[in-house]
């Protein structure tokens, strides 16, 4: 039978944030929908990578006429069919709104989040089927490939990586092309090409979003890289709590063999690459790349000291050209456009476009690619939307556990590479986490300390020790027990681990602790003296009082209190008693009239026993 | 699924894909089918099932959409056909049968069937 001719095409986002937000059930629902309209064999359904949107999920996007609709339930799904797919009418609830002006976007284009975005690494994600190799042809995927294997030698190729400026997006930023080189001039017949796909930054998900999106440029990227080193076998080195990453990965590699555009004798050319997934268990270590050729091999994931670097001695003691997920999938389009079209993009130092996993206090989280020397307020305000629930500013920290922070005065800083990591923060993989002005740098920096500290390998004793006795630093702060020579100690621990550490999980360990402190150092400092978590964050810091002003003697908080430590009675005003009070915060929350007041590091006067409402005067 | 052999064997393959992803990148032609209550009594999924048919047929690539009732209910199926840089010409009362003439005349010889006009809207 021949296939239907189409006339609408509906693409459904089914990245991982979708699918947990129900993208599944609004997917079966619009084939029921479309079904029990007839419109089967008009309409036809594509399931997407991820769009990038995630605050607004699921989406779907309607094509031809470029409606953008975000948070569908499968409930919204017959309004949709009958309005949009037969009568051609948007459904205004279902489109984006303007959250300032409540106004309507409908059409993806005009959608501010979107507008200042410049998509190359992203560019298929959300927009093709990632199931369905020909989508991928269709919008000029193996072009790049092509190009290299019949235009061009390995050593053009190379040169053309490296013309182009691209600096390795897993975080360090060195020159591509660079690594690439000295692959291609270590002596060997056998050589391997990896791809670190290892992910494990709390909040990111920038590489997860292209394999499961976009799989088949990181397959395109690899072979090319394959054809400039003189490799004939390759692996993608991915987590295994990435399943639909994997999945679809897999299939890539599968549809790209039936073409001929992997395996034996690309294109006809007599070249031969082959490609793997080796899928890790989730040591975080396992994202350094000794650390992670080591776990490929079968033995246990740890770091070695450099040199030998892999590009001399890499995977079974062969050159071994690694680079991360974004890297890889942007080599076709230089290698299609040319090392010019790519330098175009981005500042002098650091060419092309970063794509950062915005998450925290933020309107819209998601999945952003910037040309980079964009500020850092464009990113959170004029793509994120801002703070939500009209909260202050307080940091954004990049480079997830490894990274570090930047505060308000640093907004207006362009990002990139070396800019980032003047700052004292750096680039990294692509975390962006933003937080407002109720969240404590101390309690902050802790969280990413006890990751770091967990997922140290233990071999060297910087990392093992020194990220430890850190986190005993900061803990014992947040406890209120800190002294005062606690903060050059954390310092003089932290330049030991830099200097020290054997692999950047050692050495940047720190960093997070040291930005904190080089921005908030009087936080740190209040922690210490006064005792007082201004974010009202740090449970030993802060107490629960209520405030007799406002008591109204609901006798509310004294039920809900789970022990008991609230006395009051009909029309007295209440008192917590601080000695038994676990602060719980049940009775904040529970409070109808805000009477609830929480304090940090100062007195708050109440009555020593129980008064009748309206009579209290401090 | 067959190999392909050659760079050249690859081109070949994205142009024929083309025309299956047309409905996501820009074409020239706009056709607008009337899908009111009023069009689809009188005829209007059958229409656009016979345009979509037509277009696939003589292999022209144009956006086909919906769009509710605009208030000429008496001449519906409306169909609507506008290209880049010329007038939107509404066409009344096309009905299945008249959907290869109105094709071939207006898309393929660039003739606006007069007879059958309703309405011409000039953008500015």
């Amino acid at each position: 039978m021949a296939e239907p001719v189409y006339r609408a095409d509906v693409l459904v986002c089914t990245g991982t944030s979708c699918v947990s937000s129900g993208s599944v059930s609004v997917l079966d629902a619009l084939h029921a929908e479309l079904a029990k309209q007839g419109l089967e064999d008009e309409v036809r359904v594509i399931e997407t990578g991820c769009r990038g949107f995630c605050a607004m999920g699921p989406v779907l996007i309607i094509y031809p006429d470029d409606i953008f609709y975000c948070q569908v339930k499968p409930e919204d799904i017959p309004t949709l069919v009958e309005e949009t797919l037969l009568k051609g009418r948007v459904v205004e609830r279902l489109v984006y709104q303007e959250p300032e002006t409540h106004e309507a976007v409908p059409f993806y284009d005009d959608i501010p989040f979107y507008e200042k975005q410049n998509r190359i690494m992203l560019r298929n994600c959300g927009l093709i089927d990632p199931e369905m190799i020909d989508e991928y042809i269709v919008r000029g995927g193996y072009r790049g490939l092509a190009k290299a294997l019949t235009e061009m030698t390995p050593e053009t190729v190379v040169a053309d990586v490296k013309a182009s400026g691209l600096r390795g997006r897993g975080g360090a930023g060195f020159l591509t092309g660079l690594k690439w080189q000295f692959a291609q001039a270590a002596p060997g017949d056998v050589k391997y090409v990896v791809c670190n796909a290892d992910e494990g930054d709390p909040g990111a998900f920038m590489d997860r979003s292209i394999l499961e999106g976009d799989p088949h440029s990181v397959v395109e990227g690899m072979t090319v890289c394959g054809y400039a080193i003189g490799a004939h076998e390759g692996y993608v080195y991915c987590r295994a709590e990435y399943p639909l990453a994997i999945k679809r990965l897999k299939l890539a590699i599968k549809q790209a063999e039936e073409y001929g555009l992997l395996g034996d004798d690309i294109l006809g050319t007599g070249f031969s690459f082959h490609l793997q997934v080796k899928e890790g268990a989730g040591a975080f270590v396992c994202g350094e790349e000794t650390a992670l050729i080591a776990s490929i091999e079968g033995r246990r994931g740890e770091p070695r000291p450099r040199p030998p670097f892999p590009a001399v001695a890499g995977l079974w003691g062969k050159p071994t050209n690694n680079n991360n997920v974004k890297s890889y999938c942007v080599i076709a389009q230089i290698i299609e456009k040319g090392p010019d079209w790519f330098r175009g993009i981005g500042t002098e130092g650091s060419p092309g476009t970063a794509v950062f996993a915005l998450t925290g206090k933020v309107r819209h989280t998601g999945l952003v690619e910037v040309p980079m020397g964009i500020t850092v307020r464009e990113i959170i305000y004029d793509i994120g939307g801002g703070i939500p629930d009209g909260k202050k500013f307080k940091a954004v920290q990049t480079g997830g556990p490894l990274g570090g922070c930047i505060s308000e005065e640093n907004l207006d800083l362009q990002v990139d590479f070396d800019s980032l990591r003047q700052a004292g923060a750096v680039m990294g993989s692509g975390g962006m986490i933003v937080v407002d002005e109720d969240t404590c740098m101390v309690e902050f920096c802790k969280y990413f300390l006890t990751f770091a500290v967990a997922e140290s390998c233990g071999k060297c004793v910087p990392c093992r020790v020194g990220g430890r006795r850190m986190l005993e630093i900061l803990t014992r702060i947040t406890e209120g027990n800190g002294e005062l020579e606690d903060i050059p100690k954390l310092e003089e621990i932290a330049a030991g681990m830099q200097s020290g550490a054997l692999c950047a999980l050692g050495q940047l360990t720190p960093g997070p602790v040291l930005s904190a402190l080089r921005f908030f150092r009087e936080e740190f400092e209040a922690h210490i003296t006064d005792k007082r978590c201004a974010a009202l964050q740090c449970e030993s810091l802060i107490s629960y009082y209520v405030n007799p002003a406002a008591c109204k003697a609901c006798g509310k908080c004294r039920k809900a209190c789970p022990v008991q430590c609230i006395t009051g009675d009909r029309k007295m005003i209440h008192i917590i008693n601080q000695d038994e009070c676990i602060k719980c915060g049940t009775c904040y929350s529970v409070c109808p009239f805000d009477a609830i007041t929480k304090v940090s590091g100062q007195e708050f006067a109440v009555p020593t026993e129980l008064i009748p409402v309206g009579s209290w005067q401090a | 699924m067959p190999k392909v052999g050659s760079v050249a064997d690859l081109q070949i393959l994205r142009e024929q894909l083309q025309k299956d992803f047309s409905r996501r990148t820009d074409t020239n032609t706009v056709i607008t089918v009337g899908m009111g209550t009023c069009g689809i009594a009188a005829g209007a999924r059958d229409t656009m099932q016979a345009i979509l048919e037509e277009l696939d047929k003589r292999d022209i690539t144009a956006h086909v959409q919906t769009v509710g009732c605009i208030g000429m209910c008496s001449r519906e199926p409306l169909v609507d056909i506008e290209q880049a840089g010329k007038p939107r010409i509404s066409y009344g009362n096309i009905t299945r049968d008249r959907v290869p003439q109105l094709i071939e005349e207006h898309l393929i010889k660039g003739q606006v069937v007069e007879e059958w006009v309703v309405g011409k809207l000039q953008r500015d």
